[in-house]
């Protein structure tokens, strides 16, 4: 008992680590809030596509991109960027590395998200709003899309809650994040409570996220 | 910047290629038994967790929620890194393997106890009924009326799940689990050359293209009861 205070729950190594784990927790939710929107208008960018495009070479290469990177695992993706595009006679640093991964990753689950909330959209409302005189994209920007987003909410905000979560393995490549910043506080300690208290913050971040999703998937089986 | 062959001569060099092939090949078998083992255990103790749960036992379903907001909360990760540093502090050292398949094991089991719960809660509480009237016990009717219903429910969305849950046996290489992207990184950095991480992405599109295909069929195909 007395141990598992002394490595987990040590408050004396708890108030050290704290500011220092704070400005980790903000590097989390900046990096989330760059890459969450990114990938969100690339997936419904691709997600057009493959619903309204009329060439089917376009379609099936938007579908094969899709499949591919879900096919993927975004800690291998990232890796591969980080470390194999310098192979390429270009450095790129940390930030745009993970911005770069993220976004290729997570547009393909946007993508899938929206593509179904649009083929959701009856085949009526296209028409009835060209009919009044909208041209093509005015009538995807004012008259599906914003349907189609309201029917895959739950899914969209579950997908970010994903994103969220996924900012963890930029600590790989040394991103100074939440979990890279508990990790070298613990480094430097030899006790493990930093990371103890990482797991804690996030269950703070994420927990009320979770909940709600789980009230909005609720609402909408109903 | 390099020529064409150039190129071909940094990524997909075939004298590395085949140097590493025996390691990476090991590096693959090690990435399909953890996500093997993981769908196994996961799934069945996520199917065992939402049967508790349908017992309406107070305590019991409390405890059962808890540990699937908990589990569903926290980066996979956090848990793998908490468990693979933290735990040997208290005496309870455990291996890379294990950290990785009983981490990912406990989160694909929240997720699956989510939707398979959420599958039974969707179905008319006749059903239930109507099983007890005709003289089954409870068990029964759970085992032969509800749950294969609850079950058709929930398949599209657990695919999904566990295709990504899966793709996270990745993770391990962090606890140095020496599972394919660990192998790859290592081949890398001794050849000073991404010929081997180009390796192990193929093999990763290899290995779980097929699952997302299948996925996508079921979504059209299956037919929700």
């Amino acid at each position: 008992m007395e141990s598992l205070i002394q490595n987990f729950f040590n408050f004396p190594v708890y108030a050290d680590v704290f500011p220092y784990l704070m400005k980790g927790l903000w590097t989390t939710v900046w990096l989330s809030a760059i890459v969450i929107p990114l990938g969100a208008i690339s997936g419904l960018v691709l997600a057009v596509i493959v619903t309204q495009s009329s060439r089917r070479w376009l379609r099936w290469t938007v579908i094969a991109y899709i499949d591919f990177f879900r096919a993927f695992p975004p800690l291998v993706l990232l890796i591969l960027v980080y470390f194999g595009w310098p192979f390429l006679g270009v450095e790129l640093d940390k930030l745009t590395a993970v911005v770069i991964a993220f976004v290729l990753n997570n547009a393909s689950y946007y993508a899938e998200v929206f593509r179904a909330g649009l083929e959701g959209v009856p085949k009526g409302q296209m028409e009835a709003a060209r009919s009044t005189g909208l041209a093509r994209w005015q009538a995807l920007c004012y008259v599906l899309i914003p349907q189609a987003a309201r029917n895959v909410l739950p899914d969209l905000v579950g997908n970010s809650i994903e994103v969220l979560k996924l900012t963890t393995i930029a600590s790989v490549v040394a991103l100074p994040e939440l979990l890279r910043s508990a990790r070298d506080a613990q480094a430097l300690l030899y006790n493990p409570s930093p990371i103890v208290l990482a797991a804690l913050l996030y269950l703070v971040l994420l927990w009320p996220l979770t909940r709600w999703l789980g009230k909005l998937e609720h609402r909408r089986s109903r | 910047m390099q020529t064409s062959s150039g190129f071909f001569f940094t990524f997909f060099n075939v004298d590395i290629a085949v140097q590493y092939l025996p390691a990476l090949a090991v590096g693959a078998a090690v990435t399909l038994g953890t996500g093997l083992a993981v769908v196994l255990t996961g799934t069945v103790l996520g199917v065992a967790l939402a049967i508790l749960r349908a017992l309406e036992c107070r305590v019991l379903t409390l405890a059962i929620v808890a540990f699937a907001d908990v589990l569903r909360s926290l980066p996979p990760l956090v848990i793998l890194i908490v468990m693979y540093f933290g735990l040997p502090e208290v005496g309870l050292p455990l291996s890379a393997l294990f950290v990785t398949w009983f981490a990912l094991s406990l989160v694909l089991a929240a997720y699956t106890e989510e939707s398979v719960w959420a599958g039974i809660s969707s179905l008319p509480d006749g059903q239930m009924e109507a099983a007890r009237s005709t003289g089954l016990s409870w068990w029964s009717a759970m085992r032969w009326v509800v749950l294969p219903q609850a079950l058709r429910r929930a398949v599209p969305t657990l695919t999904n799940r566990i295709i990504s849950i899966t793709k996270n046996t990745a993770l391990g290489s962090v606890v140095s689990l020496n599972e394919l992207l660990n192998a790859a990184q290592g081949a890398s950095s001794l050849s000073g050359n991404p010929t081997p991480l180009m390796m192990a992405a193929l093999s990763y599109v290899v290995i779980f293209l097929p699952l997302v295909i299948l996925s996508r069929w079921l979504e059209r195909n299956w037919v929700r009861c």
